[in-house]
């Protein structure tokens, strides 16, 4: 069993069921309540069969802990569908005992009433099943089909009433999932009251573009994000992107590392960047934010970590040709696997999408520094507000996984005029550096500034960035010992 | 079609411990074949608790449910008491006084 029982935010110990659902166990402080009820609602088509059969699956998979899957609604056909999106051996699963499909048809033509009954019945197929599987996990699916088809209501909710109790009693950790009804929860509204933890999903349609978010209603005995958090169904299951509050719990790097500039580490105490921090590098076209970012990537490789480049603008070739022009070769980087450069279009999915990819990229490669270039490409794929959120969830898994990010953003004015997007990302930066061009007569001259640098003393003069064949070097920077400001 | 008088028809109610209900089912059962089908059905009782296979095997959540065998007809579920609905769920034609 898996329980993880002493989160710092929790007074007493509640004991918790992981459910190994990306992000799910965040969002929830460890988990599911163990050996208690969950009751999973939405509409139709909102996730929740989904859900419930990657708590059993992952629980079976990765905690050890049996489940018994009980049907009451879809056709054998589509069941086993929903189980295969997943990706898993369902099959194996079974042979080996770890999990149990048990349908049930519930279907109001079958069923007549004639006076008051129990549901004894699915007690002693479910004893029967738990006993015979050793199942930890209980998943029934769903309950208004049972409602449904036996319409004595009265009678019918004191049964539902016992049945929970029943589960809450045999000790397993149980998800009842449960229709949405209109502004009630349930359709009978008294399945919330009698379950410990109660998630709501919901899929909406904007703007042709699918959005899925899940929101904890509530949780007996324990905090959890109250929040409502965007989630998306990709072909592993579930993944659920918590907020930023947990970025609170950050430890600080120590480590500094290089920004791949001497003279640019000079300005910043000598020693860079704070390892698993956010650096932003602004400035108009053409000012040198890719070759800064891909220097960035190449300090990486030189001390011989992993580096994962996002590319929104420019393929991966692209990004060679304009290195090469700066003496720089990328080719041993990438034969050797320490340089990945990765190329989206940003309209070529939704936000949610790419966060997904990115994500999982970062996951697979598992890099200590990322690149993303530019973001700013994103605005035109979701509003600021909705890019910011996006990035923050991308910079709450980083900095977890202490990987330090560096990402680019186009301007349009000059550096005196900020543009909103930069506005609303400076917050969610440690390091801002901003670049700029300037024209004086014939000759072209880029400018670096460092804007901020949280946590550090940094130079507050503006220097002269020269990009030549040997590559990017700084003019104008080198000052006395302690004349950082801070 | 079968014909009445020849066949026989077989019961089965599926219970779970000889609770109050389950009594009451098997009395209002057995009540209405005697009046209507007098040796002409069979009827068994099946404790789930002692075949607790059974509950998944023949698809019974709720209890009393009371199935009819030949043919297969649909469920019908809680102590029997409404013997309208009992009857012509089981599509047993009254017998005229």
């Amino acid at each position: 069993m898996t329980f993880e029982n002493n989160h710092r935010s929790q007074p007493k110990a509640l004991p918790k069921a992981k459910t190994g659902i990306s992000g799910l166990d965040d969002i929830t402080y460890g988990g599911l309540p163990a050996g208690r009820t969950t009751l999973v609602c939405g509409g139709p088509g909102c996730g929740k069969t989904i859900l419930a059969v990657e708590f059993l699956v992952r629980g079976a998979r990765e905690f050890d802990e049996p489940g018994l899957f009980v049907s009451f609604e879809e056709d054998k056909e589509q069941l086993i569908e929903n189980f295969a999106s997943l990706g898993f051996d369902i099959e194996d699963l079974i042979r080996k005992k770890k999990l149990k499909i048990v349908q049930v048809a519930v279907s109001k033509q079958e069923l007549i009433q004639s006076g008051s009954f129990t549901l004894d019945g699915l007690l002693i197929l479910l004893d029967h099943a738990i006993r015979e599987l050793g199942a930890r996990r209980v998943v029934l699916d769903t309950l208004e089909s049972v409602f449904a088809a036996l319409s004595n209501t009265e009678n019918l909710r004191t049964e539902v009433a016992g049945l929970f109790q029943w589960l809450k009693d045999k000790g397993v950790t149980a998800v009842i999932t449960g229709e949405r009804h209109n502004a009630e929860l349930t359709k009978y509204g008294f399945e919330e009251y009698v379950s410990d933890c109660v998630i709501l999903l919901d899929h909406r349609i904007t703007d042709q573009t699918s959005k899925r978010r899940m929101r904890i209603i509530k949780y007996r005995g324990s905090s959890h994000s109250a929040d409502e958090v965007p989630f998306l169904i990709g072909d592993t299951g579930l993944s659920v992107f918590p907020i930023s509050s947990l970025q609170l719990n950050h430890v600080a790097g120590i480590r500094r590392v290089s920004t791949g500039i001497k003279d640019l580490d000079t300005m910043l105490e000598d020693k860079g960047y704070f390892e698993g921090t956010t650096v932003l590098i602004s400035g108009r076209a053409g000012t040198g934010k890719s070759s800064l970012a891909a220097t960035f990537a190449l300090a990486a490789v030189d001390r011989g970590e992993r580096c994962l480049y996002f590319s929104f603008e420019e393929s991966g070739s692209q990004i060679e040709r304009n290195m090469k022009s700066l003496g720089i070769d990328l080719a041993p980087s990438l034969e050797s696997g320490l340089l990945t450069i990765l190329a989206f279009r940003p309209t070529f999915r939704g936000l949610e999408e790419h966060l997904v990819a990115i994500l999982r990229e970062t996951e697979n490669i598992k890099p200590t520094c990322v690149v993303m270039d530019p973001v700013t490409n994103f605005v035109s794929q979701g509003g600021v507000a909705e890019v910011k959120s996006m990035l923050t969830r991308v910079l709450d898994v980083l900095k977890r996984q202490r990987i330090t990010l560096l990402m680019t953003a186009l301007t349009r004015g000059d550096m005196r005029r900020l543009s909103e997007t930069e506005v609303n990302l400076s917050s969610l930066v440690d390091t801002w550096i901003a670049l700029d061009l300037e024209f004086t007569g014939e000759k072209r001259r880029r400018s670096l500034y460092v804007v901020k640098s949280r946590g550090m003393g940094h130079s507050h003069k503006t220097s002269e960035m020269i990009m030549s064949a040997r590559g990017l070097s700084l003019v104008g920077t080198i000052e006395a010992e302690g004349a950082y400001d801070r | 079609m079968t014909d009445d008088a020849s066949e026989s028809m077989v019961l089965h109610l599926y219970i779970a411990g000889m609770t109050a209900a389950a009594m009451h089912a098997r009395t209002n059962i057995l009540g209405i074949c005697e009046k209507h089908l007098p040796g002409r059905y069979s009827l068994e009782v099946i404790d789930l608790i002692e075949k607790p296979e059974l509950a998944e095997g023949r698809q019974i959540i709720a209890v009393p449910t009371l199935v009819r065998k030949n043919p297969p007809l649909r469920k019908i579920v809680g102590d029997l008491s409404n013997s309208d609905k009992v009857m012509s769920g089981l599509e047993i034609v009254p017998r005229q006084a």
